[in-house]
């Protein structure tokens, strides 16, 4: 394999864009949290941490993805994915860090009480409630505390020893009993990751984080919705990289028929995220229950009715639409587009799943929530870099990888 | 049913039936078909065959099961037979989109089931010709159709000098006919035997 470049050198042009797009974010983090985040208006204070709240665990969830990725076509002893796999283990080495300031976010809201984003903070208010009584053994500050520090110690920690254990196919080449055992210890570690990431992205975490802002409200579908919405969008991330990858000459052994499979997931998981969307819509349209139907009804027929609706269209009828034929999934073109489209509409996804609860008569969008997009753009392209150009680029001595280098849909 | 004649070479190994298929290609015969156990990756790009067009049906039908479930519930629930369900309006979209998603689903699939067997000619009762019976077991039946210019005995030396292990003649219908076959062409119940 001489030929094939397998280290990857960051391009200054890079290096320039991710810092300047951190620097654009910083200004308007920091403007941001002078006129609004320590201001003395309640509205101004829960429009800052609202949109830091949901920039961040949207972040976080996406790289999350990445992970979960590898570790799902692991367990299912997927070949394929393996001359690219490199990149979804470097968008993943951003979990630790778009995880701690997630933690710090939320730790900040839930220690400065503020109750107008988690209204389950007011202990008096909970005690005359009936129904957040009956929630409080789970909506406690303690438990958010004490589960919020797991879910992100435990998603960086078993992260970091799936990549651990990808280095070793770097190393040296292996037999078939050296190499089965390999394969043996990936899905262990595979399993063990999965099984914490269905107790928390596929559960827990987003009834904990978002959508206990309604407290009264639940939805079971709320946490599959939470997942597809990021799963969606990591998949596109890793497309994006792949691309762009292949556009400066590396990963030459990745081509179409692996953009064709992400593709795939790229058009698969966002039906599937209309599913869920629409599961959780209907019934509750149907029912016609009013604790029920109060999250939707500033939504559907509120200020928010354009960007819900606006939503529908970019997740699931252009991806249906766009995406269906073999040929889109093939082009490097069209995918670039979807993937950033698709990007762009679960962020929206998130921004009203959050900030259409804190902020039900006014939307917000404006210079903060793109000036904070800018500031995670930037975060994510400067560290996706770095940990590419700190690994061979290809795991070349990867029992499957031959598979992946003949892979044909 | 009009008959044409063949020329069939079995492979009994795919890594030879590779390079043959590409050879019987650059030499300029005609590839009726390659008859194979199981699903060979790949073979239908070494045979040169065309995109299906099946998804293209799929999506057409799928079309069709969408417009019709839209266009049939919409009339009956507002224009024949209007009924009040839970205060809801007439024309209560939400709730039709689950029938509407499966009528698209059964259309497309069962529409796409039905194509499928009209274009590798498979149906009930359907009699179609085949030209080796091992092709269901462990060989790889490559047939050629012979043209005025074909020299049939030169072919199969050529088959034979690729690798084929077993070659023959035949005549045979090409397509699908309804009926019985004939007591000649029972050829699954005659004996054949290949060189090891």
């Amino acid at each position: 394999m001489a030929s094939i470049r397998t280290q990857f050198e960051i391009p200054g042009k890079m290096k320039t864009w991710s810092l300047g797009l951190i620097g654009v974010g910083l200004v308007a983090l920091i403007f941001g949290l002078v006129t609004k985040g320590f201001s003395s208006d309640e509205h101004e204070q829960v429009h800052f941490w609202g949109t830091l709240m949901y920039n961040t665990i949207f972040w976080t969830l996406v790289c999350n993805a990445s992970m979960f990725f590898i570790c799902v076509t692991t367990l299912a002893m997927g070949g394929w994915q393996q001359s690219f796999r490199r990149i979804p283990e470097a968008i993943s080495t951003l979990v630790p860090i778009f995880g701690s300031i997630t933690f710090a976010v939320l730790l900040y809201v839930v220690l400065s009480d503020k109750h107008h984003i988690y209204h389950w903070l007011d202990t008096e208010a909970v005690a005359k409630d009936p129904i957040l009584t009956g929630k409080s053994g789970f909506l406690n500050a303690k438990f958010f505390i004490f589960w919020t520090t797991l879910t992100i110690a435990f998603w960086s920690f078993l992260g970091w020893r799936m990549r651990q254990l990808s280095n070793e196919a770097d190393q040296a080449p292996m037999d078939a009993e050296t190499g089965a055992k390999f394969i043996f210890r990936n899905t262990v570690r595979a399993a063990l990751f999965t099984v914490w990431f269905a107790l928390t992205v596929g559960s827990t975490i987003p009834w904990l984080w978002m959508m206990s802002i309604d407290a009264h409200w639940y939805s079971t579908m709320y946490s599959w919705y939470t997942f597809a919405s990021s799963f969606v969008s990591g998949m596109s991330l890793i497309a994006l990289w792949l691309i762009y990858m292949k556009n400066k000459g590396y990963m030459e052994l990745t081509n179409q028929e692996h953009l064709h499979d992400v593709g795939k997931f790229m058009f698969a998981f966002s039906i599937f995220w209309t599913y869920l969307w629409f599961s959780q819509y209907m019934l509750i349209w149907y029912a016609n229950i009013p604790e029920e139907t109060v999250y939707f009804k500033h939504r559907v027929q509120g200020p928010y009715k354009g960007i819900f609706f606006l939503n529908l269209i970019i997740n699931f009828l252009c991806p249906l639409l766009i995406l269906m034929k073999r040929a889109a999934k093939r082009n490097y073109t069209l995918v670039t587009f979807m993937a950033v489209l698709i990007i762009f509409g679960h962020w929206i996804d998130f921004y009203q799943m959050v900030m259409g609860s804190l902020s039900k008569e006014h939307v917000t969008l404006g210079w903060l929530d793109f000036g904070i997009l800018a500031f995670f753009v930037g975060m994510m392209i400067f560290f996706v870099g770095r940990a590419l150009a700190s690994k061979p680029l290809i795991p070349k001595y990867h029992p499957f990888l031959k598979e992946s280098v003949i892979h044909q849909v | 049913m009009a008959k044409k004649k063949f020329v069939v070479g079995c492979f009994d190994d795919e890594a030879v039936l590779f390079p043959a298929v590409k050879k019987v290609r650059t030499a300029g015969y005609k590839i009726h078909d390659v008859y194979t156990p199981f699903a060979v990756h790949g073979l239908d790009h070494a045979m040169g065959l065309r995109e299906t067009s099946l998804h293209t049906a799929g999506f057409i039908y799928g079309i069709t099961g969408t417009t019709t479930a839209l266009s049939c519930i919409s009339w009956i629930f507002t224009k024949d037979w209007p009924l009040n369900i839970g205060g809801k309006p007439h024309f209560a979209l939400p709730a039709w989109i689950p029938i509407t998603f499966e009528l698209t689903v059964l259309f497309a699939a069962v529409g796409m089931v039905l194509t499928f067997c009209y274009l590798c000619q498979l149906a009930p009762f359907v009699k179609k010709h085949h030209f080796h019976a091992r092709a269901t077991d462990d060989l790889f039946v490559m047939v050629i159709e012979c043209t005025d210019k074909t020299n049939a005995e030169d072919l199969k030396g050529f088959l034979a000098s690729n690798g084929a292990v077993e070659t023959d003649i035949q005549v045979a219908e090409e397509g699908w006919w309804l009926g019985h076959y004939d007591k000649d062409e029972m050829r699954f119940e005659a004996k054949q035997t290949v060189a090891a």
